[in-house]
C-alpha cells in the first residue's frame, strides 16, 4: 500500500511543504475535502459567464478597432490563472483532480475555434464543477446542453432534415455530437450501439442549440431548444422507443444512458485507469461500476468508493501527466508564476491547457507521456521553475516534506549529493517518486 | 474522430525550455554579481578590483596541480596520475608540483610572476556535501547555515566610503544573488543573455538515479538525451569554453567601466567529476581549459587595470586522492586555490605539503588541508582592499582566530 506522500500525488495535486504533516489519515482528509460545501466551485471577477463571453466575442467582431489581446485569449489566460491559484490553495486537491478528470472526459478543445477558446473555462465552471460531487445525470445534461459542447461537436448546427428549418433550407443532420455522446461520454465504444443508434440519437438532438445573441427568448449563451430545427417523430435508440416530442425526447435518452450498465462500467474503467493503473484491476472497476449503478450515478459516492478501496493504493506504476507534474511542482516549490509561462510549458510538454488532440481527451495511459523528449523537457522545466522559486528549505528537508519517509535511498542520495541547491531541488522534482503516481 | 494532432514538440519563441540541452553538458555556470558601491576611500590613486571565481562542484586539486614530486602520487592516482613518470600533460612549476597542461595561459602568468597557487587548502568545512560546502565557502563562517550574509558582502560593507555618494540600489536581473554577496551592501546581478545558469551534469546524475531505480524512465531519458559517450568529452569542452568566456568578457567590461563595480563574483559550474573525469583529456581537462581561457579573456579585457586587479579562484572542497570505480573521483577535502593579477606576488606554489601516505591522508582518503582558505582570503582583503586585521577577524570571517591572514600575497 502506498503511503500518504504517494497518495497525495496519486489522488491529489501533490503536497506543499507542511501538507504531509497536517494529514494524519489520508482517507479522512479526503472525506473532509469532499464534504466541504461548494469546494469545487470557482468564480472570479475576470472569469466570464458563457453569455458574457459570447457577448464579448460579438462586441469585438463588430468593433472597428481590434483589441491588443483578443477576448478569447484574455479569457483563456484569466481562466488558467484562476486554476493556478486554486491549485496552490487546495488542501489535497482530490476534488480538483476529479474536475480535471471529468473535464477531460467531456473534452472541449480550445484549438477548435474562437468560441471554444473563449468558453472552455466557463464550460468547466458551469457544467463540470457544480456536478463533480453530484449526480452524473446532472453533469451529463449540463455538459450536453452547454454552448461550448454544442459548438465543439457541431450539434448547434445539426438540423432535422424533416424539420421546418430542414425542409426550408435543405440542411440536415450532423451526427458528431450524438456519436461522441455514446462512444465517449456514456456507454463507450464497446457499449453495444450501432450506426442506426447514432443517427437516431442525432435526430433526437436536433434543435439542441444555444442563444447566439440577446434577441432570443433565453439569455445569450443559454441552451435553446429550437423546435423548428428539431426532427419530428419517434426514434429508437439502443432498443428503446422515444415518442415524438420536444426537448424531453432527448432528456429521456440521457436518463436512459445514465442508468445503462455500460455507462457505469465505462466510467468506472476510466476512473481507475486515470487514478490507479494503465491496466485497471478488474475487481476495482467492477466495484466502482456497482457503486455507480446502486447510487444512481452519484459521483461523490463513486469517488469515495475509489478512495476507500485498498486496490486503489497499490504500488505506483503510472507516470504523472505533464499537467499533474506542473501542478505538483508548483505546489512543492510554493511558486506563483504567470499563466503565460504555464501555457507555454504545457504546450512544450504536449498537454496544452484544455486542448487535447480530439474529443477523446488526453490519454490516460503512461506510454503516451513517455515519449523520448518527455523526461528531458520535464528536467528543463524543473530547472527553470527551481530557479524562479524562493525555497526556504534545505534539499534534505524538502525531500522529507515532499517525498515523505518512503523515499528510496537512491533518490534521497541523489538529491543530497547534488552540487548545488538548485540542482538538488531540480533532481527532487525528477525522482521516480515525484514523477510516478 | 481525430481533429488534428498536437505534436509534443512545440517550439516556443521566448522559451520556457532552455537552448543547451541535447547532451550531458548543460552547464555554463553563469551568475555574475557585483557590488555597486560608492568610491572606496583608498590611499592615493588606488582603485583596486577584486574578483572571486567560484568553481562549483569541487575541483580536483590533485589533477589541476599534481604533486608529481610526491613518491606516493603515481600509485595512489593510478590512471588519473598525469605527469607521473612516462606521462606528459603537466607544465613545470617548482619541481615538486606541476600544472595540468590544460592551463597554458595560467602557466605563462605564473612564469611572469602574476599568478600563484595555494595547495592543500580548504575552508573549515569537513563534511562532503556540495551545498553545505559552498555555504561555508561563501558565508565565511566555520559552519554551514551560520549566516545569511556572505563574507564578501561583509567585507564590502566594512570598507570606508569616500564622500556622500549614495550607493546605487541593486537591480536583480537574475533571480538570486549568491550567498557570498548577500548582505547589506547593495548588489547588482547580471547574466549574459545566452547563458542560462544551468547546473552541471544534472542530466548525468538523473540518468544515474534512473538506472538504479526506474528502468523505464532511464530508457526514455536516455533516448531523449541522445547520449553519445564518445562525443561527451568534446562537447563538454566546447560548451564550457563558450559559456565561461562569455561570462569573463562581460565581467571584464563591467569592471573596466570607471563608474562600474569594483567587486565581482563569477560562478562556474560543472566541476563535480564523479565519472569520466579523464586525466590528460576528458571532462576535467576540458573544464580546466575553459577556465584557463576565461581567465585569460578576463585578463585581456581588463588590461588597463590589470595592475590593480586580484583574482582568486576557489572551490568548496577537493576530491578523493584515489579514483573511484567510474573513472572519476568522489568528494574530498584539501584542494587548490589560484590567485592571479597584476597586483599579485606570483610565480610560486604556497603549500605546507602533508604528503599522500595513507596515514597522511585525511580519513585515509582525502588530501589533508594544511592551509585554512580563510587565511588566503584575509591576506588578500587586507593587502588589496585595506581592511584591518580586526575587521577581518570580527566582521568578515567571525570565529577565524586560527586562520591568520597570509602575508605577501600581493607585491
Amino acid at each position: 500500500m502506498i503511503g500518504t506522500a504517494a497518495a497525495f500525488q496519486r489522488f491529489g495535486l501533490g503536497p506543499r511543504p507542511g501538507d504531509l504533516a497536517a494529514v494524519h489519515d489520508f482517507r479522512e482528509a479526503i472525506q473532509s475535502e469532499v464534504s466541504t460545501a461548494a469546494i469545487a466551485l470557482l468564480s472570479g471577477p475576470d472569469l466570464p459567464t458563457s453569455g458574457y463571453a459570447l457577448a464579448e466575442l460579438a462586441r469585438e467582431r463588430a468593433a472597428e478597432v481590434r483589441p491588443e489581446v483578443a477576448a478569447q485569449a484574455r479569457f483563456y489566460r484569466a481562466e488558467t490563472a484562476s486554476r493556478l491559484a486554486r491549485f496552490r490553495e487546495a488542501e489535497i486537491g482530490f476534488v480538483e483532480r476529479l474536475v480535471a478528470f471529468w473535464t477531460n472526459h467531456f473534452s472541449v478543445e480550445v484549438s477548435a475555434g474562437t468560441l471554444e477558446r473563449a468558453l472552455v473555462g466557463a464550460f468547466e465552471r458551469e457544467a463540470i464543477r457544480p456536478n463533480v460531487l453530484g449526480n452524473f445525470r446532472d453533469m451529463l445534461g449540463a455538459v450536453t446542453k452547454h454552448p461550448a459542447m454544442l459548438s465543439y461537436l457541431d450539434n448547434a448546427q445539426s438540423v432535422g432534415p424533416n424539420s421546418r428549418v430542414g425542409l426550408r433550407r435543405g440542411v440536415g443532420l450532423n451526427e458528431n455530437h450524438a456519436r461522441e455522446l455514446l462512444e465517449l461520454h456514456t456507454i463507450g465504444v464497446n457499449g453495444g450501439y450501432d450506426q442506426a443508434d447514432v443517427t437516431a440519437l442525432a435526430r433526437i438532438m436536433t434543435g439542441w442549440m444555444f442563444a447566439r445573441n440577446s434577441n432570443q427568448r433565453v439569455p445569450i449563451g443559454s441552451f435553446l431548444f429550437t423546435a423548428a430545427a428539431h426532427e419530428p417523430g419517434a426514434q429508437t435508440v439502443l432498443g428503446v422507443r422515444y415518442s415524438a416530442g420536444g426537448v424531453e425526447q432527448g432528456d429521456a435518452v440521457l436518463d436512459m444512458l445514465t442508468v445503462h450498465p455500460e455507462t457505469a462500467r465505462h466510467i468506472a474503467f476510466k476512473l481507475v485507469r486515470h487514478f490507479v493503473a494503465d491496466d485497471p484491476p478488474e475487481d476495482l472497476v467492477a466495484e466502482l461500476a456497482t457503486t455507480f449503478v446502486d447510487s444512481g450515478g452519484n459521483l461523490k459516492a463513486v469517488a469515495l468508493a475509489l478512495i476507500e478501496s485498498d486496490a486503489a493504493f497499490a504500488e505506483a506504476t503510472k507516470i504523472k501527466t505533464p499537467q499533474e507534474f506542473l501542478w505538483s511542482a508548483l505546489r512543492a516549490l510554493e511558486l506563483d508564476i504567470r499563466p503565460q509561462l504555464v501555457l507555454r510549458g504545457l504546450r512544450t510538454l504536449g498537454q496544452p491547457m484544455w486542448d487535447p488532440p480530439s474529443p477523446e481527451g488526453f490519454s490516460d495511459e503512461s506510454a503516451t507521456w513517455l515519449a523520448p523528449d518527455a523526461m528531458t523537457d520535464r528536467l528543463d522545466i524543473a530547472e527553470v521553475l527551481v530557479e524562479r522559486a524562493n525555497i526556504g528549505y534545505l534539499p534534505g528537508e524538502l525531500v522529507d516534506l515532499i517525498l515523505g519517509p518512503a523515499v528510496s535511498s537512491e533518490s534521497r542520495r541523489a538529491v543530497l549529493s547534488a552540487a548545488s541547491r538548485t540542482q538538488a531541488v531540480a533532481l527532487l522534482l525528477m525522482t521516480p517518486e515525484f514523477q510516478r503516481r | 474522430m481525430t481533429r488534428h494532432v498536437i505534436s509534443a514538440r512545440h517550439v516556443v519563441s521566448d522559451r520556457l525550455v532552455r537552448p543547451t540541452r541535447r547532451s550531458f553538458l548543460g552547464f555554463s555556470g553563469g551568475l555574475v554579481a557585483w557590488s555597486q558601491m560608492p568610491r572606496i576611500a583608498f590611499a592615493a590613486e588606488r582603485d583596486p578590483r577584486l574578483v572571486v571565481v567560484i568553481l562549483r562542484g569541487a575541483l580536483d586539486g590533485l589533477a589541476a596541480v599534481p604533486p608529481i614530486g610526491d613518491p606516493d602520487y603515481a600509485a595512489l592516482r593510478g590512471d588519473l596520475a598525469i605527469g607521473a613518470a612516462g606521462r606528459e600533460a603537466v607544465l613545470p612549476l617548482d619541481g615538486f608540483f606541476g600544472l595540468n597542461d590544460a592551463m597554458p595561459n595560467f602557466h605563462r602568468r605564473y612564469l611572469a610572476g602574476e599568478a600563484l597557487i595555494v595547495q592543500a587548502t580548504a575552508s573549515p568545512y569537513r563534511e562532503r556535501s556540495h551545498f553545505d560546502g559552498q555555504d561555508v565557502l561563501e558565508n565565511g563562517m566555520p559552519e554551514p547555515r551560520a549566516s545569511r550574509t556572505g563574507w564578501l558582502n561583509r567585507a564590502v560593507s566594512a570598507l570606508p566610503v569616500a564622500g556622500r555618494i549614495a550607493p546605487v540600489s541593486g537591480l536583480a536581473v537574475s533571480p538570486t544573488v549568491p550567498l557570498i554577496l548577500r548582505g547589506p551592501a547593495p548588489v547588482l546581478t547580471w547574466t549574459p543573455p545566452s547563458v542560462r545558469p544551468a547546473e552541471a551534469n544534472t542530466a548525468e546524475r538523473l540518468m544515474d538515479l534512473y538506472r538504479h531505480r526506474d528502468e523505464e524512465l532511464a530508457a526514455v531519458f536516455e533516448a531523449g538525451m541522445g547520449m553519445d559517450a564518445m562525443a561527451m568529452g568534446d562537447e563538454v569542452a566546447a560548451g564550457a569554453n563558450a559559456a565561461f568566456t562569455e561570462i569573463a568578457e562581460g565581467s571584464a567590461r563591467l569592471l573596466l567601466d570607471p563608474e562600474g563595480p569594483r567587486i565581482a563574483v563569477l560562478s562556474y559550474d560543472g566541476w563535480d567529476t564523479h565519472a569520466n573525469e579523464g586525466a590528460e583529456d576528458g571532462r576535467l581537462a576540458g573544464l580546466l581549459a575553459a577556465l584557463d581561457n576565461s581567465l585569460e579573456t578576463f585578463a585581456s579585457g581588463i588590461a588597463p587595470i590589470w595592475n590593480e586587479t586580484a583574482i582568486v579562484v576557489i572551490t568548496e572542497f577537493g576530491r578523493t586522492a584515489q579514483g573511484n570505480g567510474t573513472d572519476g573521483t568522489d568528494h574530498g577535502t584539501g584542494t587548490v586555490a589560484f590567485v592571479l593579477g597584476g597586483a599579485v606576488a606570483g610565480g610560486r606554489v604556497i603549500a605546507d605539503w602533508p604528503g599522500l601516505g595513507v596515514d597522511q591522508l585525511l580519513d585515509a582518503r582525502d588530501l589533508n588541508p594544511t592551509i585554512d582558505l580563510r587565511s588566503v582570503l584575509k591576506g588578500l582583503l587586507r593587502d588589496h582592499l585595506g581592511l584591518s586585521d580586526r575587521i577581518l577577524a570580527e566582521v568578515v570571517f567571525p570565529e577565524s582566530a586560527g586562520a591568520a591572514p597570509m602575508n605577501g600575497l600581493l607585491g
